[in-house]
């Protein structure tokens, strides 16, 4: 076997691809348990993958001898198959094309010392050919392993499931195949996006602790009236979160008409469920069987000095509590803890805030003296405690429109609240624990 | 006998298509239609009168003719053959006031209706989430087809309280759109790629434009005194509108807006930039409560929102690209062989 060193296995690195079949030839499919063991993937692939990484080896039987003439390589694929077949006959007993032990027991030196690993310098200037060939025949099936194997590792055990989940929720999205209700609610957006981001802060960095979330009706309207504070109001978004994590639903606050003036603050807010406070728009949510919530110290609460802390302001006109009670729906007063020391309001820039169109332009100890660094929260513990409801339904529609009543009302609100607050305060250890 | 019905705006499309549709209902006597302009299409059964209701002539036609109904349909959106804003406003508000005056005195007379538009509503960040008939705006609209609008509606209640033996039906309906005619919105999610206002979302409802010609058809034989918002059924999201007609979206800053739209507009149709209170609406968006036309109306539009805006998608032409997003899917989703959730 003078010049027999030559022995172009396979399809000269395409095992199976260059014959315009699916199925690897036969001989390349025999050579796959010797090409995994010098390949550098993983054993678990699949096993039409195992063909391609027997790869390397043909390649370098094929290239072992550098004195190979081109003349295999020209040839089509299948011919070269069976040139294998017929040159490696003699070396090894079976005269079929299934070579086995081909590459192992050959009794010459160069093929021999070459042949366990590819090596670079053996393959030499063939190696452009063969790589570009490779990465042609490459694509779908390995891709799809890889993503399928990075799925796994990702989502786990029922990975498929999740992505396929995952992709439908990014297809819905793009071709906006979802609904959004009247005031422009979108749920999916909500449980998936604004919660998720939530809720690190709300769980995490506040370590919210709720109570009595059972005062909050399973089903039909209520309205909550939370006291309002922090400068920013995270207030509201974290009592959104709190009250879908322990009851399920969704909370629909009703916003000044400054935050739907505001853009991405008033797109994400009707996006999350928000209204405008109206009379018109609480008593249509309540109507409708909605769980709304208000904060009717509106920018006084929030825009208060920090001086002030947890001392209500006054409570709006009274307009939640007649809006409850045409419809007839219970009143669950809320005290929020903590909110307070988020963002210490010390001093405010009247002139710019006028100029601006803004209730206020706070500072706080650290904004604007640490620049956007100073518009992370302070992360003191909250306590969100829903109170007993207030009954409404007692009353006869027409006493929405008697003013002292709906005074009384509120004011029985505001006490509660109030009182509520200062008991959650004594039992509070400290701001931050 | 049947009802002998006087159509304004006939040359209009919308005159047009409604004087039709009426002429051919067996309860229907005659239909008269009246236009500044000869119309551009055959009328059908209907006869045209030249004439213009800016003129007394026309209080001539309604007593020689019996007319019975009157259908005010040609209170205009846009300059268009107009020919610029003032003449839209004479044409517009004068027009009515006019033929308003015509009808006081036409003793035969029992009902009118008056073909006003939602934008009497204007758009805001102030707006409840969804108009009921008795809110009204809450940023007056202070010039153009809003402010006409408004004008016209006080004229009509001004009617109506001196003629409270007639029947008023003023008609306030949402954005039309069809594959067929040419409304702002349409041209608006004609353009491509569509500019969106960037950090606003507007909510979206629409009526389709058949149903606004069969409103003012049962609103015509049925003779319920009132104001009534016409709408389809459910909201979309103004993004999730352009999305579902497969649109390109370009983010605009509000402030760049006008500019953007004028350029693109100028460019691609030739037509002027969008008004303000397109501007308000693109922006912000409208609601409108529809229980009235439902409960007292007594009509019910055959398209909802989504229906009317997929019926329009038929005339774009179909996107060249697939989404990204949706390629990967269909990759994905046929590797995977697990059905969607």
């Amino acid at each position: 076997m003078a010049d027999a060193e030559i022995i172009p296995l396979g399809t000269r690195g395409r095992p199976g691809r260059g014959t315009g079949r699916d199925k690897p030839s036969s001989s390349s499919r025999s050579l796959a348990p010797g090409g995994q063991r010098s390949a550098p993937a993983p054993s678990d692939r699949a096993p039409d993958e195992v063909v391609d990484a027997a790869a390397p080896v043909d390649q370098v039987v094929v290239s072992a001898d550098p004195t190979v003439p081109e003349q295999g390589r020209a040839d089509d694929p299948a011919d070269v198959a069976e040139q294998v077949a017929d040159e490696s006959a003699p070396a090894v007993d079976a005269p079929d094309a299934e070579v086995t032990r081909l590459p192992v027991p050959e009794p010459e030196a160069a093929a021999d010392e070459e042949a366990p690993e590819p090596s670079s310098t053996v393959v030499g200037g063939s190696e452009p050919a063969t790589a570009g060939e490779r990465r042609r025949g490459l694509p779908l099936t390995e891709l799809l392993t890889a993503a399928r194997s990075a799925a796994h590792l990702v989502f786990g055990d029922d990975a498929e499931r999740k992505l396929a989940e995952l992709l439908a929720f990014a297809r819905r999205r793009v071709t906006g195949d979802y609904e959004i209700d009247e005031y422009g609610l979108d749920p999916e957006i909500t449980e998936r996006f604004l919660m998720e981001m939530v809720r690190p802060l709300a769980t995490k960095w506040f370590r919210v602790e709720v109570r009595g979330a059972e005062n909050i009706p399973t089903d039909g309207g209520a309205l909550v009236v939370a006291n309002h504070s922090g400068t920013i109001p995270l207030d509201g978004v974290i009592t959104m979160f709190s009250v879908k994590e322990t009851t399920g639903r969704n909370l629909r606050p009703l916003g000044a008409d400054l935050v739907f003036r505001l853009p991405f603050v008033g797109e994400l807010a009707r996006k999350g469920g928000a209204t405008l406070a109206c009379n018109e728009d609480a008593v249509r949510m309540l109507s409708h069987g909605e769980l709304a919530a208000v904060w009717p110290e509106g920018f006084k609460g929030i825009g208060k000095p920090y001086s002030e802390r947890y001392k209500l302001q006054r409570f709006g006109r009274g307009g939640f509590v007649s809006a409850a009670i045409r419809t007839g729906v219970p009143i669950v007063p809320c005290s929020i803890v903590g909110a307070e020391e988020i963002y210490p309001l010390v001093g405010n820039v009247p002139a710019l805030a006028r100029l601006l169109g803004l209730p206020y332009i706070p500072i706080t100890p650290f904004f604007p003296l640490l620049g956007p660094l100073g518009l992370v929260p302070l992360p003191s513990k909250w306590i969100i405690e829903f109170g007993e409801p207030i009954r409404t339904d007692s009353f006869d529609p027409g006493a929405a429109e008697d003013p002292m009543l709906v005074f009384n009302v509120t004011d029985q609100v505001r006490e509660t609240i109030q009182q509520t607050l200062y008991t959650l305060l004594m039992r509070r250890k400290s701001v931050f624990h | 006998m049947g009802r002998i019905i006087l159509v304004t705006g006939v040359s209009n499309d919308l005159g047009g298509r409604f004087a039709r549709r009426i002429a051919s209902d067996p309860e229907v006597d005659r239909v008269i239609g009246v236009d500044v302009v000869p119309p551009r299409r055959d009328l059908g059964a209907v006869r045209f009168v030249r004439a213009d209701i800016r003129n007394p002539v026309i209080a001539k036609v309604i007593a020689g003719e019996d007319v019975d109904t009157v259908v005010h349909t040609s209170v205009v959106a846009s300059a268009g053959q107009l020919g610029g804003r003032t003449s839209m406003k004479e044409h517009n508000v004068i027009g009515t006031m006019q033929l308003l005056a015509a009808c006081q005195r036409a003793p035969g007379l029992e009902r009118l209706v008056v073909k006003s538009s939602a934008e009497v509503y204007g758009a805001s960040n102030r707006d409840p989430a969804m108009f009921t008939e008795e809110m009204s705006a809450r940023r007056q609209p202070r010039g153009g087809y809003g402010k006409d609008v408004l004008e016209v509606e006080g004229y009509v209640r001004g009617f109506s309280r001196r003629r409270p033996d007639m029947t008023v039906t003023l008609l306030r309906n949402a954005t039309t759109l069809s594959s067929y005619t040419r409304s702002p919105l349409a041209d608006y999610f004609r353009l491509s790629p569509v500019p969106k206002v960037l950090g606003y979302d507007a909510r979206v409802q629409l009526l389709h434009y058949d149903d606004l010609v069969a409103v003012l058809h049962h609103a015509a034989l049925a003779g319920v005194h009132g104001t009534f918002n016409v709408a389809g059924d459910g909201v979309l999201a103004m993004s999730q509108a352009i999305r579902k007609l497969g649109r390109g979206m370009v983010p605009v800053p509000a402030l760049a807006m006008a500019t953007a739209g004028t350029l693109v507009r100028q460019a691609r149709l030739g037509l002027s930039g969008f008004s303000s209170e397109q501007l308000q609406l693109l922006t912000y968006g409208r609601g409108l409560d529809t229980t009235r036309m439902r409960a007292v109306l007594g009509f019910e539009p055959r398209y909802t929102t989504e229906q009317a805006l997929t019926e329009f998608a038929t005339s774009l032409p179909r996107p060249l690209a697939t989404h990204p997003v949706l390629a990967a899917d269909q990759l994905l989703s046929g590797a995977l062989g697990s059905p969607h959730g």
